[in-house]
């Protein structure tokens, strides 16, 4: 069993430096790896390219890098409701590639997976196939997307295990697993950490072998973006 | 004139039995609320879930557990949990049947506009492009006009596109309109209290009436 056992999130985080290119969980501020996400605010690393389907909200999440302008260009699907990520893009502080949600998902497994580009409809005829490759199958036009590799791919799992094998809970699975195998260096921040053997090989899903760091956070504050009830 | 609710109620009639479903944000999620009896549908939601259950009681909200719209959420009995990778092949592969999105701007072509308006409001697209591009039936849940009464019904869409030649069928306060492959925008029923002519005054794009067209029956 290989050891993937970090002491902290500094630890974790060692070797993040300006101009790197950084994958991080999440969807909204579900499956964030919040703990690794202050700790950048307190490295004050720069000029980072991040690739996450959301930016947090203003005050949480990737927003905070965002307020303290420490992110150069963000690789996302939806801006939403974060109003400093609308600003600084209409301003043109923050570069943007907006991309739709599932070639966001698919790019990031096609990095992991070995695959350099793939075909799909996803965005034919519109902003997004500007300069793409577009090709017909079975009658059908399509375009070329290409795979996404991270320096540090930073995702949050429920569970993990000291060989790196994770177990995500509910929706905050999202992009954690295809953005565990894109980073040339993966750091999994968990709710619990167990020994190696605790885990039910049959119930992991994230294999450990696309982890290099894992660590248990700290603190976990899972905000909720819109509580609704009935 | 309906309402939101309305509109809600009324795309809940074309739910069929046995599908998978997604619903978009905005009125088309109200659509859960009104599924006709002895109709068996499942609501997937794009950041991973099917099986899609009602917004949670006070108290026992999860922030783990949210849909697409971010809101908390229940899942059923039989619901899964999976990454966003193997929820777009359920949306790209076409199990998912039926999609309900919102839009800015529909053209009589079928192609939809809603998530840029250049130089003042970027949303993103979300999964709206992967859903528009590979759905088999795509239902637009919508106001006739925008907040400056302008028709959103158009001959061709003046704002970034969503997607192209997609759009089957739209259902407005005024109207539900089929987007014929030919082109156009037919006229399939009124709202209760709505004229054609209202509607036709309405809508910029092509409208095609042909003889009576029945009031919704909601």
């Amino acid at each position: 069993m290989i050891n993937k056992v970090v002491a902290n999130v500094q630890e974790a985080l060692e070797g993040v430096k300006d101009e790197m290119t950084l994958m991080l969980g999440g969807f909204g501020l579900c499956g964030i790896p919040e703990n690794s996400i202050a700790e950048l605010v307190n490295k004050g690393t720069k000029n980072l390219t991040c690739i996450s389907n959301n930016a947090g909200v203003d005050d949480f999440g990737l927003g905070i890098l965002l307020q303290e302008k420490q992110i150069k260009k963000m690789i996302s699907s939806y801006v939403g409701e974060n109003d400093e990520f609308e600003r600084q893009m209409l301003s043109g502080e923050l570069e943007v590639d907006l991309i739709p949600q599932g070639s966001l998902a698919e790019r990031c497994r096609a990095g992991g997976a070995g695959i350099p580009a793939f075909f799909t409809p996803a965005g034919y005829g519109t902003e997004v196939a500007e300069g793409k490759e577009v090709r017909e199958f079975n009658g059908k036009p399509h375009i070329l997307e290409s795979a996404l590799n991270a320096d540090f791919a930073i995702v949050k799992a429920w569970k993990g295990d000291t060989a790196g094998n994770l177990i995500y809970k509910a929706t905050a699975k999202n992009f954690n697993p295809m953005m565990a195998m894109a980073g040339t260096i993966t750091v999994a921040e968990v709710e619990e950490l167990v020994p190696a053997g605790e885990l039910d090989p049959n119930e992991i899903h994230t294999p450990g072998i696309f982890v290099q760091r894992i660590f248990q956070g700290e603190r976990f504050e899972k905000r909720i973006e819109q509580r609704t009830t009935r | 004139m309906l309402d939101k609710i309305g509109i809600a109620k009324r795309i809940a009639q074309e739910l069929q039995d046995n599908t998978y479903v997604n619903l978009g944000i905005g009125i088309p999620t109200l659509v859960a609320n009104y599924i006709p009896e002895g109709i068996s549908v499942e609501f997937q939601s794009e950041n991973g879930i099917l099986g899609m259950g009602p917004f949670p009681f006070d108290g026992e909200e999860d922030a783990d557990l949210i849909n697409a719209g971010k809101q908390t959420i229940t899942a059923l009995d039989g619901a899964v949990y999976f990454d966003s990778a193997t929820s777009f092949a359920m949306i790209r592969g076409q199990h998912v049947q039926l999609t309900v999105l919102g839009a800015m701007e529909v053209s009589e072509n079928g192609d939809i506009a809603n998530w840029k308006i250049p130089g003042r409001m970027v949303k993103g697209m979300g999964g709206a492009m992967d859903l528009v591009a590979s759905a088999e039936n795509i239902i637009v849940a919508m106001m006739h006009t925008n907040k400056k009464g302008e028709s959103k019904i158009l001959k061709q869409c003046s704002l970034p596109l969503t997607g192209v030649g997609c759009v089957k069928k739209i259902v407005t306060n005024l109207a539900v309109l089929e987007v014929m492959p030919q082109g156009g925008f037919k006229l399939l029923e009124r709202a209760p209290g709505v004229s054609v002519e209202d509607i036709q005054k309405a809508t910029e794009g092509s409208l095609i009436v042909d003889g009576e067209v029945p009031e919704m029956d909601i």
